[in-house]
């Protein structure tokens, strides 16, 4: 399983790379995260606003912090 | 980068037909315009109705939104309905008066008409 979570690099941004990565720590999941920062990047997946989580291709959240609780649903976890 | 670069509050995203009428183009030109002056951002209706997840999850997630149908067929609002996208504020430009034919030499005054529907229907969510 592998997570992108994309921001340009704002404290929102920042904050959802943290909450991903702790909710796939705790959940014990060998899912790989990726923090994409780069706009261009960004573009291609079509979303309107950041900070945004894709996990595995489908766009789970866009333009606001997940829960952890959020973040281990969508690993199954 | 700023604290609150990201997920600006005051970003309405403005979903319009853009279909081929009249009407249709009419909706494209205001949100065109809008989208120009700041006053919402417009968004792609087809990656909606193409149910790519990125599209759909970005409308699901918004805060402010404004769909504008150029007629009663109501396409933009059968895209979205399809997509399970909750309709926010939702405008229909037949319902302002404005005639639907196949002109797409478009009216300046009513590309203004649609704007002020568009800034009204802002304003109240």
């Amino acid at each position: 399983m592998h997570i992108k979570v994309l921001g340009p690099g704002c404290k929102k941004c920042h904050e959802t790379d943290k909450v991903v990565r702790e909710a796939v720590t705790d959940a014990g999941s060998d899912a790989t995260v990726e923090y994409i920062t780069d706009i261009a990047e960004i573009a291609k997946h079509g979303i309107f606003s950041t900070p945004a989580v894709i996990v595995d291709g489908d766009v789970k959240a866009v333009g606001k912090v997940p829960s952890k609780a959020d973040v281990k649903k969508w690993i199954g976890k | 980068m700023a604290n609150d670069c990201c997920t600006p509050g005051g970003n309405v995203m403005i979903l319009a037909c853009s279909g081929g009428s009249n009407v249709g183009q009419l909706s494209n030109q205001a949100a065109v315009e809008l989208t120009r002056e700041g006053v919402g951002k417009m968004f792609c209706l087809a990656g909606i109705g193409g149910q790519l997840s990125g599209f759909v999850q970005s409308a699901r997630d918004v805060a402010g939104m404004v769909v504008i149908d150029g007629c009663s067929l109501g396409c933009a609002k059968a895209s979205l309905e399809n997509a399970q996208v909750p309709m926010k504020s939702y405008i229909v430009l037949t319902d302002l008066g404005i005639e639907k034919n196949k002109d797409l030499n478009l009216k300046p005054e009513e590309v203004l008409k649609v704007k002020e529907a568009v800034k009204e229907a802002i304003a109240k969510q």
